[in-house]
Formats: structure tokens, sequence, C-alpha cells
């Protein structure tokens, strides 16, 4: 027990270490300072900018916008098309044909929107290119896009012009993602992930040497850290970070709890230097490593002290151990789920489905949340939009009309705050949700009715509409099964809505800010650096986010987790 | 306390509207606001009829919306129970707007009795008059007035003089002066008596733009717009309800997979449990009421939108005389010079001030009077010579020959060299010595003699200086503007404790310190009452016209006070954040209170679901549940309704010390009070 514990807190500490190193590069490259890397990219960069024909002009929030669908849609379409003609398409040793156009948009979809669900087994449904030219190309572009859009929003709330979309996502590629992917790669490969194009081994069992095992291999190991630092989390192989070859070991899976935590947590730190206010970015920054320990905490011992009701048959106390890998054990499992749903990497190295109710619970409120640590970028823009209507509804109580670093918020931020955190999750989670629990027999697939089945689909629509990627799986949500065409569209929707309908609104929330007069900071102001202010913020997310979601944990993870512990 | 601010502060907890029959017509005004039409208005208390009149549906038949697996007259009474809570809290909050509306009514009404329709005599082109009703003028006309006849409406004085009666509109009961020309008392307001004399007005205001018409239409809310605030937080309140539209909404599937079943009503009830109803309630009457408080105070706002933005306020730029000091320099101290004694000198002043009626004069006598001074001769003997600008100085020519003058120092000089005196260095060393304090200095002489200087002073408001420091505790900068020396001004600055002074200021000074601090990102506030303060008052974020002060000062600013007490500003910051404060406590508080009733309903509707560990509460049945949390959500409203009339309590605190505080009360009060009210009307209601 105490060498789990021990693995987390060494985990947190290496995160919090790297926090302001990684945090101030960041700043670093978004403010245009010079850097080694300049020396090497900036040759390219000048070629591609000048071949696309781009412009570096500063944009304004709606040229932005625009900006950042017409790439994201061009991308899809893009890789949509790669996929049903990857028959025809080399390094395709297992000769895959197409998939079904429902499962190719889904995945095009959810990939694109930096989600990653999936609704098939990337061994048998995909070819290497697709994966790598496809899959692999929508993790770069998908997170800096996030990176870009968090960035922007930055820029604006400090009083910045927003920038330019696509040197923000050329800079977040060539002088974050890449350096650190190709370094994390390396390593990965010394750890034992493989590196190849080979086809799959074939091989007789051990057990019966008369049965032929398949063994899938794969350019699997700079795929694995992109999946993990640009929070896609789409795994090369079905079972994602579970299988041996993606996450063979302890080293492993810790270097992909930080790299999942890396970029949001860091991002927090380039706030406080955007916004020259370092005070505000711990404090943030603190309050949600305290939501998370807790959520840790309940998952962990949660999984700790197992199933009351095999506990019983077992007569002795055992770590709920179902659906885990036993070389990482109930501690790394559960910092791992709960780090994976609160990042929105939607990696997964154990079944989600499996752990306990509680565990559920946690990982759920993270996707409901979205702010522990939150989203590629996104995340931390929520966390600030959270700030903003916290600033709103307690503000007034200073005297004032509300402000946030100086700049008043009116009825546009709040039209634009309350649409972005408190609307589009209801929407997009609760409306699909409660249709597929209505038809349950037509659309669901639902693999264990009862409360477990009611967290199964709406797991499946939260992680979609936050972009999450993970399954709780346990839903027949895969073709050819009847209802893999309901769960392939169905979720589309709350992808792109959950994506681009946030984006959208951030981005507009920062332009209208970076262009509102300063007023000078007095004792009459109302401070958000401060510990007070803080915990005020905790409250409003806590409450605002639980206040929506309180019936969907109660009537599902909490009825089961008392049903568990009542032994029915 | 000077009389001036203890008349202020009666009148604060008297309004002089009457308020009779008020809730009377309140409740009237409840029923009245059922109209969909007005209802409307208000999305959150909207949602809450029409769930009300689907709950009377299913009181007449609980299977409307599908069939019940229930008891049916046990439903129809828990839904007719139901029914009834709900429409109470609607009409709780229709009551708690039309309370507010009300006093604004009974204060417009007490306003129109003064401007019953009266008939003018309008001047026509060839010089005759003929009798129009007062309604018919319009601006640019000319009317006469005699005394004893009401002023038709607002306008300016062209030629005569009277005196004319305010108190419909001030409450000061002497008669002010009118006069052409003379910027201040050249403007006269209709509604308003001519007592002697007769004036002729050029009109300035088209009927029902006048500026009673104004304030009648700003208090009785008839036109009362959203301000920005209010617009913002009803975005935030009607998003919440959709929010809660849409939980509510989809619950039937999951409640029916979880097989937990529940009702139309009960989903109903929830709903309205959930959204904002305490502060959509209570919202337009805080707002009103605040409009109200503003009225109180004997100041007409143009728009809420201006009160808001007193909250707002970074710096307040402040006229010295009447604002900072009382406007009258007192005798603090005589000085004597070439070897004259302090009682000669306190004897020669009291003579000299003996037909002084000015407050100056009048302080030189008290304080001879004080060093005990006694008149040396009959004052029938006695002649008084008056000050004039040309002069300088004023004074007594005693019978025995002797003349007493006191003046500016240099035309006393002159007075004391034209009858061959002489003149000392020492009358210059006192001139100095009272000019660096920061007073003016009066000398004082007897024929070719000179006694002594008089030390007089500009005395700062009583109480003053603590204002300040609370405004600056809230923040809130102050500048005095003064027409005084550098070293006057610095002396009245220091003593009155404001943040900084403009010295030897002229008018277009005031209009480039405005523009200064607003380029800096500051909200500004004045007051003013000349014309030529008019540039300035509309430049201000805050502009506060003094009621006495010309018609174009009051036009360019978007308040007037009707007592024309400049030190009102302030009040008008404290009202202005104490609307702020009671919008945001509320909001918070309501939000808060949902915790509570999600404890309360969630675990008993759904304890098929096997969740009522979650009733922490331990309330009795689901019904009652139901019943004590709705109770809770409909009693709450007209529970609050004296806080939202009245205004949180306001404290000038630093806003982080004002935030912990408010946090602590409506935030964490909000989160334990519903507990604590729902346990205790659950464990009296009679359900088992």
């Amino acid at each position: 027990m105490v060498q789990g514990w021990i693995q987390i807190v060494l985990t947190l500490l290496i995160v919090i270490l790297i926090t302001p190193v990684l945090g101030g590069y960041i700043a670093r490259v978004f403010l245009g300072e010079r850097m080694w890397l300049d020396r090497i990219f900036m040759p390219l960069e000048r070629m591609i900018y000048r071949l696309s024909g781009i412009s570096k002009n500063e944009m304004t929030g709606w040229q932005y916008i625009r900006a950042v669908l017409i790439s994201n849609l061009v991308m899809a379409v893009f890789v949509f098309v790669i996929f049903m003609f990857q028959g025809v398409l080399p390094l395709n040793p297992t000769g895959l044909g197409a998939p079904t156009w429902d499962t190719a948009l889904h995945t095009a979809i959810s990939f694109v929107t930096n989600t990653n669900q999936q609704h098939y087994a990337g061994e048998t449904t995909f070819s290497y290119f697709s994966q790598v030219a496809a899959l692999g190309f929508l993790f770069f572009t998908s997170a800096a896009t996030g990176i870009a859009v968090a960035i922007a929003f930055i820029r604006g709330l400090t009083g910045r012009s927003l920038g330019n979309f696509y040197v923000d996502l050329t800079l977040a590629i060539t002088r974050i993602l890449l350096p650190i992917s190709l370094i994390g790669a390396v390593v990965l490969i010394a750890a034992g992930v493989p590196e190849t194009l080979s086809a799959p081994i074939v091989v007789p069992t051990l057990e019966d040497p008369t049965v032929q095992q398949t063994i899938a291999l794969g350019p699997v190991a700079h795929f694995e850290i992109i999946k993990e630092l640009g929070e896609n989390g789409g795994g090369f192989f079905a079972i994602n970070s579970a299988h041996p070859f993606e996450n063979p070991n302890g080293l492993t899976n810790l270097i992909q709890i930080v790299a999942m935590l890396a970029m949001p947590t860091a991002l927090i730190y380039t706030f406080g230097i955007f916004a020259n206010n370092r005070q505000q970015a711990w404090l943030i920054y603190g309050m949600v490593f305290a939501i998370y320990l807790v959520f840790i905490g309940v998952a962990a011992i949660a999984e700790y002290q197992g199933n009351p009701m095999v506990n019983a048959l077992l007569d002795s106390p055992q770590p709920n151990l179902e659906g885990k890998e036993v070389r990482l054990g109930w501690a790394q499992s559960a910092l791992y789920g709960v780090t994976t749903t609160g990042t929105m990497c939607g990696a997964v190295n154990s079944m989600h489905d499996s752990f306990m109710p509680l565990s559920g619970a946690v990982m759920l409120a993270n996707l409901f949340l979205q702010i522990v640590w939150g989203g590629q970028g996104t995340g931390t823009a929520y966390l600030f939009a959270y700030l903003i209507l916290a600033v709103f509804v307690t503000g007034l109580m200073v005297g004032r009309t509300p402000e946030f670093l100086g700049r008043k918020i009116e009825k546009q931020e709040v039209v634009l705050t309350s649409l972005l955190i408190l609307l589009v999750h209801p929407i997009f989670i609760l409306i699909p949700g409660a249709i597929a629990l209505a038809f349950a027999d037509q659309f669901a697939g639902i693999s264990n009715p009862g409360f477990h089945g009611l967290t199964q689909v709406m797991y499946e629509y939260a992680s979609a509409a936050a972009n999450n990627g993970s399954g709780f799986e346990g839903l027949a949500d895969s073709q050819p099964a009847a209802t893999g065409l309901w769960w392939n569209l169905s979720t589309c929707v709350s992808l792109l809505a959950g994506r681009y309908i946030p984006i959208t609104a951030l981005l507009l929330l920062a332009d209208g800010i970076s262009r509102k007069p300063v007023i000078p900071m007095t004792t009459g102001t109302l401070r958000t650096d401060t510990g007070l202010f803080t915990g005020v913020t905790a409250g409003v997310i806590l409450i605002m986010g639980a206040l929506t979601f309180f019936p969907v944990l109660a009537l599902g993870a909490i009825a089961e987790a008392l049903q568990l512990a009542g032994g029915i | 306390m000077t009389t001036q601010t203890k008349r202020r502060r009666d009148r604060k907890h008297t309004p002089k509207a009457k308020t009779a029959g008020l809730y009377k017509r309140a409740i009237r005004d409840a029923f009245t606001k059922l109209n969909p039409r007005i209802a409307v208005r208000n999305p959150v208390m909207f949602l809450v009829w029409v769930g009300t009149i689907v709950t009377a549906l299913v009181t007449l038949d609980p299977n409307l919306f599908g069939t019940v697996r229930a008891d049916l007259n046990q439903q129809r009474l828990l839904n007719g129970l139901i029914t009834l809570i709900l429409f109470f809290t609607v009409l709780f909050a229709n009551f708690a707007e039309a309370v507010a509306e009300g006093r604004g009514k009974a204060q417009a009404d007490s306003l129109r009795s003064t401007r019953s329709d009266t008939m003018a005599r309008k001047v026509l082109p060839d010089g005759s008059t003929q009798t129009v009703p007062s309604t018919a003028l319009r601006r640019g006309e000319q009317v006469q007035v005699i005394a004893g006849e009401v002023i038709p409406a607002d306008g300016e004085v062209v030629t005569g003089m009277a005196s004319v009666d305010e108190s419909a509109i001030t409450g000061e009961s002497a008669p002010v002066l009118k006069q052409p020309g003379t910027d201040i008392a050249s403007s006269v307001t209709g509604g308003t008596r001519v007592i002697s004399d007769e004036l002729m007005i050029r009109i300035t205001a088209d009927p029902g733009q006048g500026f009673i018409d104004r304030m009648i239409a700003l208090v009785e809310g008839a036109e009362r717009q959203k301000t920005p605030n209010e617009i913002a937080l009803t975005v935030l309140l009607t998003v919440l309800t959709q929010v809660f539209l849409i939980v509510v909404a989809t619950l039937p599937p999951l409640a029916n997979y979880a097989h937990t079943p529940t009702t139309i009503a009960i989903l109903i009830s929830l709903l309205v449990a959930l959204i904002p109803t305490t502060i959509g309630g209570l919202l337009s009457a805080i707002g009103i009421a605040g409009m109200d408080r503003v009225a109180q105070f004997n100041v007409v706002a143009t728009s809420g939108r201006a009160v808001e933005a007193c909250g707002d306020v970074n710096t307040l730029v402040l006229d010295k005389t009447g604002t900072i000091t009382l406007g009258n320099r007192l005798a603090d101290e005589f000085i004597p010079v070439d070897g004259h004694s302090m009682d000669s000198l306190a004897t020669i002043a009291l003579a000299s001030s003996l037909f002084d009626e000015t407050p100056e004069g009048r302080s030189i006598v008290q304080l001879a009077q004080q060093l005990g001074a006694a008149l040396e001769f009959q004052p029938e003997t006695a002649e008084g010579i008056e000050f004039s600008a040309r002069t300088r100085m004023s004074g007594t020519n005693l019978a025995d020959g002797r003349q007493i003058r006191k003046g500016a120092v240099d035309a006393i000089k002159g007075f004391v060299r034209s009858r061959g005196g002489t003149l000392s260095s020492e009358l210059d060393a006192a001139y100095e010595r009272i000019s660096r304090r920061g007073g003016t200095p009066l000398a004082l002489c007897q024929d070719n003699e000179i006694y002594g200087a008089i030390y007089l002073k500009d005395v700062v408001k009583t109480g003053i200086k603590e204002r300040f420091d609370q405004l600056r505790r809230m923040g809130v900068r102050t500048i005095m503007l003064t027409g005084d020396n550098r070293i006057t001004a610095s002396v009245i600055a220091q003593e009155a404790g404001v943040d900084d002074f403009i010295a030897e200021a002229t008018p277009e000074d005031k209009i480039e310190v405005i523009r200064q601090e607003q380029a800096q990102g500051k909200l500004v506030a004045m007051t003013g009452d000349g014309t030529n303060d008019a540039p300035a008052l509309a430049q201000a974020n805050v502009g506060l016209a003094m009621n006495s002060g010309t018609q174009a000062a009051k036009e360019a600013a978007n308040m007037v006070d009707l007592d024309s007490d400049p030190t009102k500003l302030i009040d008008l910051v404290t009202i202005g954040k104490q609307l702020l404060i009671t919008r945001g406590a509320l909001t918070t508080f309501s939000i808060a209170n949902d915790i509570a009733k999600y404890f309360a309903i969630i675990p008993t509707i759904f304890a098929a679901a096997g969740i009522g560990a979650l009733n922490i509460m331990g309330l009795k049945s689901p019904q009652s549940a139901i019943l004590s949390a709705l109770i809770y959500n409909a009693l709450i409203i007209p529970a609050l309704i004296p806080l939202a009339l009245k205004g949180v309590e306001f404290r000038p605190l630093t806003a982080d010390q004002l935030l912990r505080r408010n946090i602590l009360i409506y935030g964490l009060g909000g989160v334990i009070a519903p507990f604590i009210a729902i346990k205790f009307i659950d464990s009296i209601l009679p359900f088992s």
C-alpha cells in the first residue's frame, strides 16, 4: 500500500517541478523571444508561410475563429479521404480495407477535435499509413490547435491582440510538441516500446503449439508520446495503454502520466507570465491541484479497498484489480484514470468500466468539470472562464461592477462564459444521454443494465462533449454492432459541439476583453489573486459543475456504490 | 453636526411620500402582474407561473401525462399543495416588485400634486398675453408669472425679479430670490410658486419633459430601463434557468432506466426549487429600491445607469467651497502689532464689526467678546460703513469722529497712509504668518494707526475627514479644486484629508482634471452649478448638478440634487455600491441555496434507487421533503423583501474585507440556512 502512495506522490512532485520550466518556455515561445531552436526552424517556417501564402498579420476574434474552423475542416476531410482509400494506399501490411463510412467519419471528427474517442480496434481497422499519416498528423495539429486557442485566449485576457492562428499553430508544433516528442519517443523506444513498420508476427502459443497467435506491431513509440503529450489519447492498439507494447512497464507509465499533465499544468504558469502575476497563476494551480488530489484520493482509496462483495467471497480485503494490468497495480491505474479523464487525454491503462463506482464518479466528475486540469489549451482557458464567472457572481458583493485583470465583466462576457461553461455540457451530454436511455433497447447496447449502464451511457457522451475520448466501455458502440451507427453519429454531434462552440466563445470572449479599457487597481477593486477569492472560485466551480450533474451521479455511480456497500 | 447634515439625516428616515395603503395596493398589483404579458418580462418567474398551471392540471387529473402508479387521491392532494405553493411563490415575487414600485409611486404622487395643471400667461410676439394651459407651452416660448401663481414649466428668467417658494421640490421653506443674468438664480422649476413680484420666463422644457416629469417617470419605474449590471445578471439567471430546465427535462428517461419513475408535478417542483427564483423574484425590486433610495436623498437621477455608475467611481472631483469647507471664513485669532495689546485690539475689532452682519463679521464679534472686549460707546451713536468691492473694507464711524476700519491688508494700508500714518513691517509679518497657515488675513486700524491682523480661517466641515478616509478605504480618490492660492489650498487639503488638490483652479481646469483621470481609465464624479461647469458635468461619468444651479448645468449633469448640497456626492457613491452589493449578495445566496434543495429532493424522490443515504437531513418522506423545499423556496422571497428594499448594510471597507464578510454571510449562510430551514419545515409538516 505504501509503495502505491509513494508512486503517486513522486509522480506529482515531478509534475510540479516541470511546471515552471515548461510554462516559462511556452511563454517565451509565444512572446516571440529568441531561442536556439529558431535557427533550425526559422528557415523552414519561412518556407511554409511563403508556400502556403499565409500572412502573419494579427487576427481579430472572428478571423482567428475562421482560421481554426477552416483549417480543422480541411484536416478532417483529408483524414477521412485517407481512411476511405487506405486499401490502395501504402504501408498496409495486413491488407486492411476501408472502414465503414460512419466509423471513418466518427474517427476523423474524434481525432480532429483532440478527443480520440475510438469506436474501433486500431490494429484490425487502420493501416500503418492511416495510423501515422492520418491519426499521427491530427495528434500534432489538434493539440497545437488547442494550444493556439489557449495562447490567443491568454493574450486577449491580458490585453494583447489575439495573434495569428497559423503562426501560433506552427510555433506550437515546431517549438513545443515536436521537440519534446522526439526526445520522448527515443526514451520510450529505450524503455521497450516498439517502433517498426514490419508486419505483425504470427507465433505458436506456449500452451498449445498448434494454436497460432498474431502479435500486432507497428510504429508505436513516436505515436505514444504525442498521444499523451497532446492529450490525444487514441491508442495504437484497441486496449490503448494497457497494451504491453504501448505501455510496457512502470517507467513508461510514469512518462505517460507526466506527459499528460505537462502541458495543461504548464499553461497555467504561462498565463502567470503573460499576466505578469505569477501569484495568480500559482493560486489557480494550487486550487486545481487540491481538487485533483481529492479526486486521486477518492479513486485510489476506492480501488485499494476493492469490491466489498468480492472481498466477502475471498474473505480478505483485496484491491480491485479487475480490468487492471497487474504490472501497473491499483495505485498507478487509479492515478492514470483520474489523470487521463482530468486532462482530457483519454488514454487508458485499465478498464474504467471495471473501476469501483466512486472512482467512476470521480472520473465522470472530471469530464463534467473539464478543469482538473482540462484539455490541451482549452482546459486552461476554461479555468479562467470559470474565474470570470466567479468574479461576476461574487464580484458585485464588493460594490463595484465586476472586473477581472482590470477589465469590466459585462453582458457580453457573461453571455459567452455562461454559454461556454453552463449550457454546452447539459445540452450535448444530458439530451443525447437521455435519448439513448429512453430507447436503450434500440440504441444503447448496454452490457450492464441498471445504475452501471446509466453511467456507461452518460460517460460516453461526457467523454465526447469534453473532448476526452476515453471510453467507460461496455457499450456496443463499434461497427458492425447494430447500435454502432447510432453511437458513431450521435457522439459526432457532441464531439463537434463540445469542441467548436467553446473555442468560438473563448476567442470572442478574449477578443472582447482585449478591447476594453483598463481600470486602475485600487483598494476598492476585487483582487482575484488572493487565497480567499481562489476559495470562492473553487466553490463556484464545484457548485455550478455539481448542480448540473448531481442527478446523473446520484442515479448512476452513487446509487451503484450504495448498492455495492449494501451487498445487494 | 452641522444643521445641513442633520437635516439630510432626518430626511433619510422620514420619506416625504405617504406610504399608507402601500401594502394593500401592492397585494392588488401582485395579482395584476399574473397577466402573462407582464409576467413574461421576468423569465425565471414566468417559468414558475407556467409550472403552476401544469401542476394545477395534474391536480385535476393526475394521469394527464401518463398513468401514475399511486393512490389518485393522495396524488391529487400532493399536486394540489404543490400548485398552491408555486402560486404563492409567483405572488410573493410579484408582491416584492409591487412594494418597491409602490414606494416609488407614492413619491411620484406627492410630486405630481405639486404640478396640477396650471394656466399660463403666454407672451405673444406682439407683446400681448394669452392664457393657455401649461401643457400647451413649448420650449422657447415666454410666459409671465406674477405673485401667487405657479410657474408652469422649467425655464429661465428673462426679466424681472421675484422671490420663489421652492419648498415643493426641495423641502426648503425659505423662498429663493430669482433674477435674470445671475447664472445661478436665473433658472426656475415648473411647479414652484412665485410669492412676490413678477417674472418673465423663457420656457426651456416641453411639457412632460420637465424636471419633475422626469423625476416622476423615474421613481415610478414606468420608464425604468435595466442597468448594465442588471442585464448581465439577467442573462446569467436565464442561462441557469435553461440549464436546470434541461437537467429536469432529461431526468425522466434516467429515472425510468434506473427503475425509479417520478411524476410531472415532482419534476416541476424540482425545477422550481433549482432555478434561481429568490434573486429572480427580487431583482427588479432591488433595482427600483435603489432608485428610490436616491430619490429619498432628494436627488434626481436621469437613469439607473447613473446610480450604478456611482458605485464604480474611482475619483471624486470636489469644489472646496460648500463641499469641503462651510463656505464662510471665521475669525480664529487676533494678532496685535506695533505694541498694541490684545485687549485694545479686541476692543477695536469688536467695534469694527458691530454693524457687519456677514458670518465673518459675526465671528469677529464673537471672538472679541470671548477675549473679554466690551463696547465703550453707545451703538446708536455710531454709523456702520458697509463693505464695497471698490474700497474692500468695512467698519464703523464713531460719534467722536474716530474711524475704525477692517479689510484687505493693502486696502487698510492705503487708508492709514492717506491719513498720514506710518507702516511698520510687523503687519507684513503677521500677513505672512496667516497666509502660510492657509488663512485669510484682515488688517484692522483706527484712523491712521494699525492695530493688528485678524486670522480668518476656512472651516472644514465636521466629519468630512472621516468620510474621505472611508472613501480612501473603498478605493475612491478625492481631488479638491479651489480658487485659493497654493499655500491656502495645501493647508485646507491637508486638514480635510483629500488626496490631491488643484489651487487657483479655473472652470477649464475642472474639465482638464476629469479628462486626465479618465485617460487612466478611471470613472470620475463631480458636482457643479454654474453654466461654465456644464462641459465638466457632461464629461464626468457622474455629474451631480445643484438644483440652485443653472439650467445648462442641470441638463449636462446626470443627477440633480434638489437640496443643492454638494457633499451628497459622497452619499451617492455609497448608494451605488450598496445597490451592487445587494444584487450580488442575493444572487450568491440564491445559488448557494440549491445545494440544500438538491439534497432534500433528489434522495427522497429517487429513494427507489437506494440512495436514501443521501437524505442527510433525514426528511420524513418524499412528499414532506418536496413540500418543505418548496415552502422554503416560496417563503424566502418575502423574508428577503426588507433586505432587497433597504439594501445590504454597507460598511466602508476594502474590497477584500467586503468580499470576506459577504461571502461568509450570503455564500456560506446561503449554503447552511436552507438545510436548517427545510429540516425545520419538514418537522412541522403533518406528513409522515
